[in-house]
């Protein structure tokens, strides 16, 4: 079957899915670093500090998340326009 | 205690007065729900597809869901009832570890979900698969592995729709209902709910979770915005708040001689700490009724953007865990139909002290409905394994898309009525701690499924004798966990990791010999030339997004151009 081993996307460019990669294994290794959080002060409003850092997590990682999300598909549109010919290699156009 | 013998106490002991305005205002909005899962069946279905005769349109809601369905369907279907009725629960009796530990547990989730569901999205939308078991069948070539992968996810997600069940009892029993002498009186409420839930989800498969979700989700965020914004000022302030868990949890167990539990974890429970986030995050999308949530979506980045703001929810059970907290300050007394006190009844308890019984009545409400959901889709997956890896594997294999329609919806009431007979007449604790084995043995299926992603360096025959190994291991040592207090086993999920004296999740333990025996084995079975089995999809699959051709249609482009001997080969 020839049709089934015809690209969907061009050769991918290393950096971004290092640095993408990178930022995934911070948002996982983080949160899990209990002594980072594992204390009572500094309070937020009477809450001890395990409690709202790991609640102000919750955003950080969703602002982790979105970056990634935007370094990512930059390099998957350049990937796929490569293979569909309607835009060059070196990735100028990524608006489509 | 068995359901039979606490009848006769259940009348004397502990009848509760029967709130009219709530019970009213949860009976409107599930009546509500139940219309909105009879229509889903005409909802977003072209006229052609009408009847919904395929695994696709019954089975994966048409696989046409955008971001916002989305993010609705898998809050609803990823946050479930049991989570809002046991996380509360746990912070109320011990405190944090095995309580808070779902807040980091649902944050790591999304980098992991973002890195592994795009792929399986792809593959699985180029060869049209419905279950991960489909794909591992498809990858490896093996039936015994996605047998295995089948058989794991099936029998893991049936106690957690017994746990759903559950949920809907916690809050009839808070509601004044089930406290009727008679057996059969006192299940009913439940019973009705769980033939409509069944009903609608035959008909309308998972188009009818999707719309109801929407509901749950915002009441869910309704009642817990106003719990949070309402209840500390109310009850004094977090200050005195936590210094109310403090004081509990420093007092000491009478069974154990340890203290209760801790509000900030000790050095000693920080291994178990993010054992349990990690490996509850790993285990999650590799449960069925997760990854038919992913498969339904329209489009290989719709999973990602929707793991940039499902983080949403996570932020709203890091409050909802807060509440077990506030009961401790409120004092409420989650006392069940026997007298004793239930920490499962502490959050509706809570919402009818403190609320007007008429908002009372939309959380609890928001609770029961947030067991349907979930419900709904668990059931939807399970059939869907069977279908797809029992039925048609092994025992009709030329089974018609229509067939397999069929089959499935039959199959999801028996998983439902399975559910409801398990909850009725076994004891709750069995279906928690069948939960807990079931946590353990879905994170076995993560080496076959996800290393499968990426690469195919694995042996098939490696990564079965791993998952056995794993399923073993982490039965044997939850089973070796005795609960001090009432001596019985699977006490609990955290065990010493092997040759240490390290407590951690089990799963998590259960996983390392997993892998490890797999990468061993694949590469004994290498190099003895052990025959492997073959690949069906090639690494362009990976990539492939909602424009590029299926693999069927690619195929049967094929045939059809085979006639010309010179047709180009690329």
């Amino acid at each position: 079957m020839s049709a089934t081993t015809t690209p969907t996307r061009g050769p991918a460019k290393p950096a971004p899915y290092v640095i993408a990669g990178v930022l995934l294994v911070i948002g996982i290794i983080v949160p899990l670093i209990v002594p980072l959080y594992a204390r009572k002060d500094p309070e937020l409003f009477g809450m001890p500090f395990f409690y709202w850092f790991q609640i102000l997590e919750v955003f950080l990682e969703a602002f982790l998340l979105w970056i990634i999300y935007g370094i990512v598909i930059r390099e998957d549109r350049r990937r796929r326009g490569v293979v569909r010919g309607d835009r060059t290699t070196d990735g100028s156009e990524v608006v489509r | 205690m068995s359901a039979v013998t606490m009848v006769p106490l259940a009348a004397a002991a502990g009848a509760r007065p029967i709130d009219g305005v709530a019970l009213a205002v949860v009976i409107v909005i599930f009546v509500a729900v139940a219309v909105l899962g009879f229509l889903a069946v005409r909802w977003r279905v072209k006229p052609a597809d009408r009847g919904l005769k395929t695994l696709d349109e019954w089975g994966l809601g048409g696989r046409s869901f955008g971001n916002w369905v989305t993010w609705f369907l898998l809050g609803g279907d990823l946050y479930t009832a049991y989570t809002f009725i046991a996380v509360p629960a746990a912070m109320y009796s011990t405190g944090a570890v095995s309580g808070f530990f779902a807040v980091p547990y649902t944050i790591v989730l999304y980098p992991i979900v973002f890195l592994l569901m795009a792929r399986l999205w792809s593959v699985s939308h180029r060869h049209g698969y419905v279950t991960p078991a489909d794909f591992v069948g498809g990858r490896y070539g093996s039936k015994s592995l996605s047998t295995a992968i089948a058989v794991t996810g099936i029998v893991a997600t049936m106690p957690y729709i017994a746990l759903q069940l559950v949920g809907i009892k916690a809050v009839l029993t808070v509601l004044g209902l089930g406290s009727g002498s008679n057996v059969f009186l006192q299940d009913l409420p439940l019973i009705i709910a769980f033939v409509v839930l069944a009903a609608y989800t035959y008909t309308a498969g998972l188009r009818a979770p999707a719309v109801i979700a929407v509901v749950k989700d915002l009441l869910i965020y309704i009642a817990v915005i106003v719990a949070i914004v309402w209840l500390p000022s109310h009850l004094g302030g977090w200050a005195g708040i936590f210094d109310a868990a403090e004081t509990k949890m420093a007092g000491t167990n009478p069974a154990t001689g340890n203290p209760v539990g801790s509000v900030i974890p000790g050095a000693a429970s920080f291994n178990a700490y993010w054992t349990l986030a990690l490996g509850s995050a790993m285990a999650l999308f590799m449960y069925p009724h997760s990854i038919t949530g992913v498969l339904s979506t329209k489009s290989r980045n719709t999973i990602r953007r929707n793991a940039v703001v499902l983080p949403l929810y996570s932020l709203m059970l890091g409050f909802l865990a807060l509440l077990g907290y506030m009961a401790i300050k409120a004092g409420t007394n989650p006392v069940d139909l026997n007298g004793k006190v239930n920490p499962q009844l502490v959050v509706p308890q809570l919402f009818l002290d403190n609320f007007p019984s008429w908002f009372a009545g939309v959380a609890l409400a928001a609770i029961a409905v947030g067991a349907l959901v979930p419900a709904a889709i668990m059931s939807i997956a399970a059939s869907n394994l069977f279908t797809r890896n029992i039925y048609k594997d092994l025992i009709k294999p030329g089974a018609t898309p229509e067939q397999e329609a069929k089959v499935s919806k039959l199959t999801s009431l028996i998983v439902k009525f399975g559910a409801l007979i398990f909850v009725l007449l076994m004891d709750q604790s069995a279906a928690i701690n069948m939960q807990l084995l079931g946590g353990i043995w879905i994170l076995q299926t993560f080496p076959a499924i996800v290393a499968g992603l990426y690469t195919r360096w694995f042996h098939r025959l490696a990564l079965l004798i791993g998952w056995a190994a794993g399923i073993v291991y982490g039965t044997i040592a939850a089973y070796n966990v005795v609960n001090p207090v009432t001596h019985a086993h699977f006490g609990g999920s955290i065990s010493p990791f092997p040759f240490t004296s390290v407590p951690v999740y089990i799963a998590v333990s259960a996983f390392v010999i997993n892998a490890i025996v797999s990468v061993v084995l694949t590469i004994v079975f290498r190099a003895a030339k052990v025959r492997d089995g073959i690949d069906k999809t090639t690494e362009s699959d990976y990539g492939a997004d909602e424009d590029d051709p299926k693999v069927a249609a690619i195929a049967a482009d094929d045939r059809w151009v085979k006639p010309t001997p010179d047709a180009p080969v690329v």
